[in-house]
């Protein structure tokens, strides 16, 4: 009786860590803890090609655009102020440690949720 | 005087051109077939006696699997299961290609941008097209902050957006860097020992010590890059399909 009881116990117990173990599956672990690798000299090397990338590439479309419709260079001037911002936006998320997921807002508040968590 | 970048000059070994185009069998391209024949090899000859308790070649490809199932399952859920054999074979390629080029004299072929740049914008077309298969226009939801001012959609998306090309750039960028630039601290460092050593055996000693440890390093980014640009990889691969 009592063993069977010890069975049934440690057979809930199994289909509970199951299902946690599923929902969290389902839910993607965005909440799950996601670590840094990069320190010191990987950081500060992130950061540079972070910030650079964004102007690079803002620079990038605006000359494109300007080409295809013919405003040179107001588009690439608009666009290198984009870049920048996007890029300090970028190097910002990396140094505080976001997810690298789209959208700075949505960033900002899951580290908010996490560090809540902790 | 040992040239420090000379390792990273691309040989033709077998010339050809197609069309006008270049497309000779370089040295590059060798180090390439040999980490996919060496990957080949490895992950099939271990798993082949299909043993119940793994052996020593066994396990090993066994904890690569579990790996980069359990990366997948941890950043993308249980919907990034079919894409596995993508992010899998990126990893072993980056990987193999890390660790191949220490071995010396070989060529490191993710110390040039265009290959990893040609793995990031294959990464960025294909997340792109996962997200769009999957939401439609509604993908581009994304790129407005939920709750800010309709206002401010004038200046934030094309924030996000060139945020969002930036993508495989970066990723791109941060392994050929770390790459090449470690390959060059090692050569450097090498110039010094036979330099001074040669001078007198005692201050050849310093800068080997060093480049014995920095070897260690060199080998330990190796293993953190691949892993960064597959993670990287997955998180992207993450937004395409959940998009919060």
């Amino acid at each position: 009786m009592d063993e069977q009881q010890k069975h049934s116990s440690f057979d809930e117990l199994d289909a509970r860590i199951r299902a946690a173990r599923e929902r969290e599956t389902e839910e993607a672990g965005r909440n799950n803890e996601r670590r840094n690798p990069s320190q010191g000299i990987g950081l500060g090397m992130r950061l540079s090609v972070e910030f650079v990338a964004g102007v690079a590439v803002g620079v990038g479309l605006g000359y494109f655009l300007d080409r295809l419709i013919g405003t040179a260079p107001w588009l690439m001037v608009l666009f290198l102020l984009l870049g920048g911002a996007a890029g300090v936006a970028n190097a910002y998320r990396a140094a505080k440690g976001m997810d690298a997921s789209v959208g700075l807002g949505a960033a900002q508040r899951r580290l908010a949720e996490r560090q809540k968590d902790k | 005087m040992a040239n420090p970048i000379e390792q990273f000059k691309i040989k033709p070994i077998i010339p050809l051109e197609i069309g006008g185009v270049d497309v000779s069998f370089t040295n590059s391209a060798v180090m390439m077939v040999i980490s996919v024949v060496l990957i080949t090899a490895f992950l099939t000859l271990s798993v082949r006696s299909r043993a119940l308790v793994p052996g020593r070649w066994q396990s090993m490809a066994e904890v690569f699997y579990e790996f980069i199932a359990g990366m997948l399952r941890d950043n993308v859920g249980s919907a990034g299961r079919k894409y596995f054999p993508f992010i899998f074979s990126l990893f072993m390629f980056v990987m193999f290609g890390n660790l191949l080029g220490m071995v010396p004299g070989a060529f490191t072929y993710t110390s040039h941008v265009i290959v990893t740049f040609g793995m990031a914008i294959v990464v960025f077309t294909g997340v792109t097209i996962i997200g769009f298969a999957r939401h439609g226009t509604h993908f581009l939801r994304m790129f407005f902050p939920e709750g800010a001012p309709i206002a401010t959609a004038v200046i934030l998306v094309p924030i996000e957006l060139i945020s969002y090309f930036s993508r495989p750039f970066s990723l791109a960028v941060r392994l050929f860097a770390n790459m090449t630039v470690g390959h060059i601290i090692l050569k450097v460092l090498g110039g010094f020992v036979v330099t001074l050593g040669g001078f007198y055996v005692l201050p050849g000693i310093v800068p080997f010590a060093f480049l014995g440890a920095v070897t260690v390093l060199e080998f330990g980014i190796a293993l953190l890059q691949a892993y960064v640009f597959t993670i990287l990889s997955c998180i992207y691969l993450h937004d395409a399909i959940h998009m919060h």
